[in-house]
Order: structure tokens, then C-alpha cells, then sequence
């Protein structure tokens, strides 16, 4: 693979506080080389801010490996960047070319309020698996694991739909602000498990109203949470979840 | 000082469970009056607070990611070790016991390992019952692969992201009773410091990372499950965040650390591309099981790695090790890499790395697939392809990754990877019951020293992170709260209080009052080089002599000349960093001590003075048999005091690989 260094320039939303007024500001980086990754490139120009005697950008950001569901930043209008099913952590600069502008701004939803930059707040998603996302079995219950078989390609879909890492991009693609590929991962996941059926109903009907609560939108199918989702979270879940929750609304009347 | 291990008496299969017959217990009534502050959510956070929730006990939790989720354990690969032997190929608790201790290097102690893989399998049980979706079999049963250092299939797997599985499965169980109002989360939250009251930790002062202020909470005991230390070498396979900050506060406040120097350098990590580096990231021990290292044997060799013959590749490990071959313990593979690359055959533009093959085994299983399909003689096309499906099933995540990271696709060109800092088998010194030298002190995971010794196996972290929280705690600190019960909530206006948040608050203000003019970053870069360069996978005496100066030059400058920029009281993540790297930086010297004074090698610490002709570690029983236990007596003034290891079950041996 080529190398390259570049010069861009980045277009950062800067917000000091919930309260405060964001506004856009332009910064240059010189010399980016094509290996870093993006938050490397962003660690770059803070290192570059705090040199100038500035405030550096607040950004979220753990493992830097695409799987804590931590970084999460909108960049060219696309939660995650330009790359599919990538995380903006594993981004990597050779995404861009030589005097590209970039523009970056948080995950915006108003289940989501910015806390500075592009930090914003996603304990709503929290509230919405302490609601029902789990399976009620205490320590040291369990009986031996090879007792309940599951067939592989169930396991395979619930591991599928649990892969998903919380990261909100689905909701910050979703013109309606919707939670929901988020809340079907979790209620697919334990669907396809005999370990889930005992409280499939409450579940389902609990998680979906907490998420209402919460202030996200309603789905309109138009599926952009599946094209920037870095999990690649299968559409299908929202479906199984849309069943599970006609099924158990109805049991439950 | 003299730290009683606490070790129960009698036979070593009959220990725990005559400990858990005879430990004080708590009753309901009483347990609804105590309070635990367990801080750290990950595998042995989350586990330990779910299960004392569940028991009764009052819980508060605390991690500085924004949920509980993203803890660092989400980011664990390969799998996790346990002593099911549904593979019928001669795996037992025993075996399990055995093959710990012995990948260890006998530096860890006999009643703790053995404890641990006996809980080894209920732990399986207990994660498939929250429904954590682990890999199967056609047949609906468990699937296993093999990990380094054992010759059984043991280890348990959800792909390449076992980690997140488990600690999905953990937080749930913790989701459950924050919904039931038995825990309550504190994100965004770090711990700095402990509280102490008549000479017991009774609480703790943290910071809100999105205010800014300084909290107080009080517990009738209080956990760390905060993670281990790798970040002290700045580039590891830790996450960004990973810290010493709480297990550092204890040990100022009397806890004592336990090897220190006791530090896991990876074989499979991917390469370091250039100065901007901010981490390392591993593959997957569990590769290992599909792929084969090797380097050119010319030295120097610039082919494409495809255009070398396979006579003229040195599957090193293969001709080193025979018997174990690709999967020898880590810190074995590190070392043979490093060999290789020191002497010339590294490859890539670095030369810093050798290749991690898979062709092999993808024609292997492609044969397989072939004539499962009816195709008893395949073409080497038909086979490749079938193989790299196989392949991508088993590590798909891991690959993808790897073509992300480097631009190159690991499906056609052998990986290329290097040894990297990965994990810290030192940490705080706790006894049996996992307290550390202060009272009512606990400590849990990656962040107490206990059953690795000097070198971890893969696949047992995870085990230890869930057996600590979910089977172990839950009984032992029954046994010291039984006492307490008496004890009625401490208010935080407590003078005691008053005091530590006092300190905490001035040692902030005299951070920000620094106003210097080098970045926090830039005090744990250098930092980072002094450790890897000569306190890495080599040490000699020289080399940590002048570390330990060099560290103590660092700490001065940083003290006096770093920048931070923003204010106390806001969101100010250079803060923290600063927080962070003031006590990197002081372990660091810590870490050089204990190196210097571990004058063998054993595990992972490798002293050049100290190795066989055909260069092996050499061990030295006869004066080091011990685990090395340093209690800070005034400011980053330590003594150190032993622990001798007694092996009253298992002969130590050399190590034998071969
Ligand atoms: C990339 C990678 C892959 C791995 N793969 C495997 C594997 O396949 N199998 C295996 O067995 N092991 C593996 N390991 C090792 C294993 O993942 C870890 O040792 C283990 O997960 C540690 O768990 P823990 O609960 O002790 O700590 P962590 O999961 O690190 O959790 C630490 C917690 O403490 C909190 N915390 C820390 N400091 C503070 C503070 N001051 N205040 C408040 N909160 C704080 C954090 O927020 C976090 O919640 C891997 C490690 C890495 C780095
Ligand atoms: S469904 Fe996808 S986009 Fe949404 S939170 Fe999960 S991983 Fe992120
Ligand atoms: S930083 Fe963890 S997913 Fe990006």
C-alpha cells in the first residue's frame, strides 16, 4: 500500500458546554500522514491546540479498536465517517486525500444532548436495557451449559444481533431520531434463545416503552440506521422486534 | 509489615470448599444496611457488583467511560479457559490448575489457581444461562479452540469478540438490579482516592468528569475492579482510558503491590506504523491456532512474502519448539520474535515484524470443505476459497480489522505482526479472601496480582475477571462485613472525608497551577519509551539503574513544567490524562525497582543476566521463589517484603516447550 501525507482542513463544531451555543471553527493540519487513523489525526491537532495554548477538542474515545462503542463522531455527514461498517476509531486517514476540508460534528438527537464538542449523552441507552434487557437468572442458578442445546444458526443470528456496540450511530443517521435498531439487537438477541422465552412478553413491551420515554423518534423504514450502522446490524431485527412487540402487546391486553 | 496470605488449611482440592462451609455469613436483614462501592464495571466489576446486588447488599458502581458497557474487557478477543473437558481430550480442574501454574512460570500461588479453575466451569454455566450467545456446534453444543501453553481445547468463544459477549452478559445482570434499585452507576465518574477511617476503607472521593467536582461516597467496604496497567509503556493493547489512578491511590493510602515488574508483552499485535502511534492492537491469540509464524531465512530478505519459497521460510517457533510449535506461552513467542528481529530477519519497512501465515490451514480446511461437499480432489483454488470462508467465519472481525489498521488484505498476504505490551500480572497485593493489605479493601481482575505469576495464559483473564466477581467475593467479603453489621452508614461529612477531598482538591489546583509548557501527552510518550526500552521484553541491571533516574528527572519535569490547559471545574479531559500520567509515572519507578531487584527471569520479566546457553529464561528458585510485595513508606520511598511460594502439590520444573 502507498503512503502519502496530506494537508486538510477540518471543520470542528466547538460547544463548551449543554447550555452553550455551538458553533463551527476552522482548524489546518499539516502533514497527516495516510497510515494514521482519524482519531490519531485529531490527536494531532489537539496536541497542536495545546501547543497554541488553546482547548483541545473533547472527543469520546476508549479502545480505539471499533468495539467499546465509545468514539462517535459525525464526519462529511455520515455517523462514522465515510468507510462502511467501520467505527470512527478504525477510520483511517487514507480515507482522504491531499487539501480535503472535513467537517465534524457530534451525534445529534434530542435523546442525545451535547455535553462539549462532540461528546454527547447516551445514558438514555442505559435506561432502555435497565428497563428489560437481560435475562432475570441470579448467580450461581445456572445449570450445566450443554444441558440447552441451541441450534448453531440461531446462536449464530443472536451473536449477530448482540455484536451491536451502543455506539448511537443508527440513531444520529436516523432522520426521525430512532432508536430502534438499537433496541431490536437487544430484543432479537434473546428472542432466538431459548434463554430469553420466560420473559419474551415484559421484555419487549418494557424496553420499547422506556425507549419512548426516552425521546427517540419513530421508524419510518427508510433503513439509513442498517447503511451507517459499524456493526452492520441487520434491518430484519427491527422487524422481529416490530413482531415481538405486536405479539406480546397483544398477549398482554 | 507482614502480610498473612490467609491461606486455609488442609488439602489443596478440599480448600475453598471448606472455606465456603466455614466463612461467616451475613444475614438478609442485615445485608439490606450494608454498602459496597465496587469501582470498575468491567468483567470483574460488573460480575462482582450483579451478584452483591443480588445477595442484599446496598451497591454503588463507578467507571469514567460513559456506561458501564465500555468497559476495557469489551475489547477481549479470543475466549475464555475453562475445565468443561466436553472435548473428552484429558481436560480436568487439575489439568487446568496445573497447566496455570506452570504457564506462570511458579510464581503464583497453588490454593488461589486451583480455586479458580475449580469455578472455572460454573462459569460457563452461569454466562449461557444470561444468554450469552457463545459459538456451537452443528448439534447445538458448546464449540472450543486452543489457546498457547495448553495441549487441550478449553477455551470457550463468542468469534473474535468473547469479551464483549461476557461483559454484555455481566452488565446485564447489572442492568437488572439498577432496574430493581439495588446498584447505582456512576459514569463519567473517577475514582482518587480512599477514604480511610480507624484504619479501614470506608469510602471514596471521586470526580465527576463532566462537572468537575469532587464527590464523596461512603461504603462499608470498597472494591477495585479498576484494570490493569499496560498504559504505562504508553503503546499497548489497552484501551485509552486504562489506568493505574485507583489501584495507585490505594497503594499511597497502605495498600501494598504485589511484582510490579510482572508484565505481559504480546507476540500478535499489529505492527507500529510511525510516530503518530496512540495504541497497539492485538490479534488474537487464538490466530495461532490457524496460522503459522515465520520469517525469511536470508537475512534481510526484501520479497514480497508470497515470492519466498516455503524452503526458504524459518517457521521458528516450529523448529524451536516441537512440541508445543505455534503455541508456545506468550511471552515465549514474544522473545523468539524479538530474537529473530534483532538478528536481521525481520520483515516489512520496519523490520520490526515477522509474518503470521494462514494459507496453510485455509488449504486445510478448504480440503475439508471440499469433501464435505462431495469434491474428494479439489483444485488449490477450490480449496482456497473454501478456506477463506472458514476462516473468515472463525475470526472474520479480527481480519477486517487487520485490513483497516494496515491497508493490506490478511487473506492474501500474511499478516504481519510484533510483540506488544498487553497485560500486568502485578498489581495490588490481596490475600486469599482478594483484600489487600488495608481493611475492607478489595481488589478484583486484572488489578490485583494474584493467579498469573510471571506470565498469564491466554484465555485466562476473562476466567479470573468473572471468578473473582461472580464466585469468589460474593463469599469472602461476607466473611469480613459479618463484623460490620454494626457499623451504621458513615456520614461524608466525616471529618475524614473532609481531609482526603481536601488533599485530592489540592493536588488538582497544583496541577492546573502548573501552567508549563509541555503536553500531558508528551510526559507519557517519553515515559513510555524509557519503560519499553529498558524495562520491555529485556531488562539488564544497567538499563533499570538508569530508568529509575530517568523516571525520577521525568517526574521533576513534570511537576514543574506541564501544560493543562481549560478549568477544574468542567469537562477537561487533558485533566484527567494529567491525572493519570502523574501516576504512571511514579509506578514506572516502582516497576524498574522490582525488575532490578528480581535478578532471574521468570515469565514475562526476562533479565538478560540471567538465561540458558540457548538463551531461555533461567529461573532461580532457590531466591526468588516469592512474590515480591512493595509497601510505599513516605513519598515514592518503598520497602519490600516477601512472600514466599510454597508448592506442596506441584514439583516446579523448568519450563520445557520443547
Ligand atoms: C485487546 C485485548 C484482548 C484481550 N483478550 C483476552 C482474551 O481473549 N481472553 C482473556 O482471558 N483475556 C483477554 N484480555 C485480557 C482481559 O480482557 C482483561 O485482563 C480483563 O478484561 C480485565 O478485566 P477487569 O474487569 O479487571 O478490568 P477492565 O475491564 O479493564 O475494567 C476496568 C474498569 O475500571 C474502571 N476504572 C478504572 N480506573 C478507574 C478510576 N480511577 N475510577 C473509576 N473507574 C475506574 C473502568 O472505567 C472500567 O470500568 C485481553 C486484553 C486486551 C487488551
Ligand atoms: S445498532 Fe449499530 S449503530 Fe446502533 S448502536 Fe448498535 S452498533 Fe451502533
Ligand atoms: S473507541 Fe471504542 S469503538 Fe471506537
Amino acid at each position: 500500500m502507498e503512503h502519502y501525507n496530506m494537508n486538510l482542513t477540518l471543520k470542528v463544531w466547538r460547544q463548551k458546554s449543554a447550555t452553550a451555543q455551538g458553533n463551527f471553527e476552522n482548524y489546518q493540519v499539516k502533514n497527516i500522514s495516510s497510515e494514521m487513523s482519524f482519531l490519531e489525526m485529531i490527536d494531532v491537532l489537539n496536541e497542536q491546540l495545546v501547543a497554541e495554548n488553546k482547548e483541545p477538542i473533547a472527543f469520546d474515545h476508549d479502545c480505539r479498536e471499533g468495539i467499546c462503542g465509545m468514539c462517535s463522531m459525525h464526519i462529511n455527514g455520515r455517523a462514522h465517517g465515510p468507510w462502511d461498517a467501520t467505527t470512527t476509531c478504525q477510520l483511517h486517514m487514507r480515507a482522504f486525500k491531499d487539501g480535503d476540508t472535513i467537517t465534524v460534528e457530534p451525534w445529534r438527537a434530542a435523546a442525545f444532548p451535547v455535553i462539549r464538542d462532540l461528546v454527547v449523552d447516551r445514558s438514555a441507552f442505559d435506561r432502555i436495557q435497565q428497563a428489560g434487557g437481560f435475562v432475570s437468572v441470579n448467580t450461581g442458578n445456572a445449570q450445566d451449559a450443554n444441558c440447552l442445546p441451541v441450534p448453531k444458526d440461531d446462536a449464530d443470528l443472536s451473536f449477530a444481533a448482540a455484536s451491536c456496540i451502543g455506539c448511537g450511530a443508527c440513531v444520529a443517521a436516523c432522520k426521525n431520531s430512532s432508536a430502534m435498531l438499537f433496541v431490536s439487537a437487544k430484543v432479537s438477541q434473546f428472542a432466538l434463545l431459548p434463554q430469553g422465552q420466560p420473559e419474551r412478553t415484559s421484555r419487549v413491551l418494557n424496553m420499547v416503552a422506556q425507549m419512548d420515554k426516552e425521546g427517540f423518534g419513530s421508524c419510518t423504514n427508510t433503513g439509513a440506521c442498517e447503511a451507517e450502522c459499524p456493526k452492520e446490524i441487520s434491518l430484519t431485527n427491527i422487524a422481529r422486534l416490530n413482531r415481538e412487540y405486536m405479539k406480546a402487546s397483544f398477549l398482554a391486553e | 509489615m507482614n502480610l498473612d496470605a490467609k491461606i486455609p488449611a488442609g488439602e489443596l482440592e478440599k480448600k475453598w470448599e471448606d472455606y465456603k462451609g466455614h466463612c461467616k455469613l451475613v444475614n438478609p436483614a442485615n445485608k439490606r444496611n450494608l454498602e459496597i462501592i465496587v469501582v470498575g464495571t468491567g468483567l470483574a466489576g460488573a460480575s462482582a457488583a450483579a451478584s452483591l446486588a443480588e445477595l442484599g447488599y446496598k451497591v454503588k458502581t463507578f467507571c469514567f467511560q460513559d456506561s458501564a458497557r465500555r468497559a476495557h474487557s469489551i475489547a477481549a478477543q479470543g475466549g475464555i479457559n475453562a475445565a468443561k473437558n466436553y472435548q473428552n481430550d484429558g481436560d480436568s480442574t487439575f489439568r487446568l490448575f496445573y497447566d496455570t501454574i506452570k504457564g506462570g512460570d511458579y510464581r503464583a500461588r497453588e490454593a488461589n489457581v486451583h480455586r479458580l479453575a475449580e469455578v472455572s466451569a460454573a462459569i460457563i454455566d452461569q454466562c449461557v444461562a444470561q444468554g450469552v450467545p457463545f459459538a456451537r456446534e452443528y448439534g447445538g453444543m458448546l464449540s472450543n479452540r486452543s489457546f498457547g501453553g495448553t495441549q487441550v481445547q478449553r477455551t470457550f468463544y463468542a468469534a473474535g469478540q468473547t469479551g464483549q459477549q461476557l461483559l454484555l452478559g455481566a452488565y446485564s445482570a447489572l442492568n437488572r438490579q439498577v432496574g430493581l434499585g439495588t446498584v447505582k452507576n456512576y459514569e463519567r465518574h473517577e475514582m482518587l482516592d480512599v477514604v480511610m477511617i480507624d484504619g479501614k476503607a470506608r469510602g471514596i472521593i471521586a470526580r465527576d468528569l463532566v462537572t468537575g467536582k469532587l464527590e464523596r461516597h461512603f461504603g462499608h467496604a470498597v472494591l477495585l475492579c479498576t484494570g490493569g496497567y499496560g498504559n504505562v509503556f504508553y503503546l499497548s493493547t489497552n484501551a485509552m482510558g486504562s489506568n493505574v489512578t485507583a489501584a495507585w491511590k490505594a497503594h499511597r493510602r497502605g495498600a501494598a503491590f504485589g511484582n510490579p515488574c510482572f508484565t505481559q508483552i504480546h507476540p500478535t499485535c499489529i505492527p507500529v506504523s510511525g510516530d503518530h502511534q496512540s495504541k497497539l492492537t492485538l490479534m488474537s491469540e487464538s490466530l495461532r491456532n490457524d496460522g503459522r509464524i515465520w520469517v525469511p531465512k536470508k537475512q534481510g530478505d526484501t520479497r514480497k512474502p508470497n515470492e519466498i519459497p516455503e524452503e526458504e521460510r524459518d517457521y521458528y517457533l516450529e523448529r524451536r519448539y516441537p512440541a508445543f510449535g505455534n503455541l508456545v506461552p506468550r511471552d515465549v513467542a514474544s522473545r523468539a520474535a524479538k530474537e529473530r528481529c534483532d538478528a536481521g530477519f525481520g520483515v516489512g519497512a520496519s523490520k520490526q515484524a515477522v509474518y503470521l501465515d494462514f494459507k496453510f490451514n485455509m488449504m486445510r480446511y478448504g480440503r475439508i470443505e471440499a469433501s464435505k461437499q462431495g469434491n474428494h480432489n479439489p483444485d488449490d483454488a477450490t480449496m482456497l476459497a473454501l478456506g477463506k470462508e472458514v476462516v473468515k467465519e472463525k475470526y472474520g472481525n479480527l481480519f477486517d480489522m487487520y485490513a483497516k489498521i494496515t491497508g493490506e488484505n490478511p487473506y492474501e498476504v500474511p499478516m504481519r505482526i510484533y510483540p506488544a505490551v498487553h497485560y500486568t500480572m502485578g498489581g495490588l497485593w490481596v490475600d486469599y479472601e482478594l483484600m489487600t493489605s488495608v481493611k475492607g479493601l478489595y481488589a478484583l481482575g486484572e488489578a490485583n496480582f494474584s493467579d498469573h505469576g510471571a506470565n498469564r495464559l491466554g484465555a485466562s483473564a476473562l476466567m479470573q475477571g468473572l471468578a473473582d466477581g461472580y464466585f469468589v467475593i460474593p463469599y469472602t467479603i461476607g466473611n469480613y462485613l459479618a463484623d460490620e453489621i454494626s457499623v451504621k452508614a458513615i456520614p461524608t461529612t466525616h471529618e475524614a472525608f473532609e481531609k482526603t477531598e481536601k488533599e485530592v482538591a489540592e493536588r488538582i489546583n497544583k496541577l492546573m497551577s502548573i501552567k508549563g509548557t509541555k503536553s500531558v501527552e508528551s510526559f507519557h510518550k517519553r515515559l513510555g519509551k524509557i519503560m519499553w526500552d529498558k524495562c520491555g521484553m529485556a531488562r539488564n541491571e544497567k538499563g533499570l539503574q538508569e530508568a529509575i533516574l530517568e523516571i525520577q528527572q521525568l517526574r521533576k519535569e513534570f511537576w514543574s513544567d506541564v501544560r493543562i490547559p481549560g478549568e477544574i471545574e468542567s469537562f477537561n479531559p487533558e485533566l484527567d490524562k494529567a491525572n493519570r500520567v502523574a501516576d504512571f509515572i511514579e509506578l514506572g519507578e516502582l516497576m524498574c525497582m522490582d525488575a532490578l531487584n528480581r535478578k532471574e527471569s521468570c515469565g514475562g520479566h526476562f533479565r538478560e543476566e540471567s538465561q540458558t546457553e540457548d538463551g531461555e529464561a533461567a529461573r532461580d528458585d532457590a531466591n526468588f521463589m516469592y512474590v515480591a510485595q512493595w509497601e510505599m513508606i513516605s513519598d515514592c520511598k518503598w520497602n519490600m517484603q516477601k512472600e514466599d511460594l510454597k508448592y506442596e502439590v506441584i514439583k516446579p520444573s523448568s519450563r520445557n516447550y520443547k
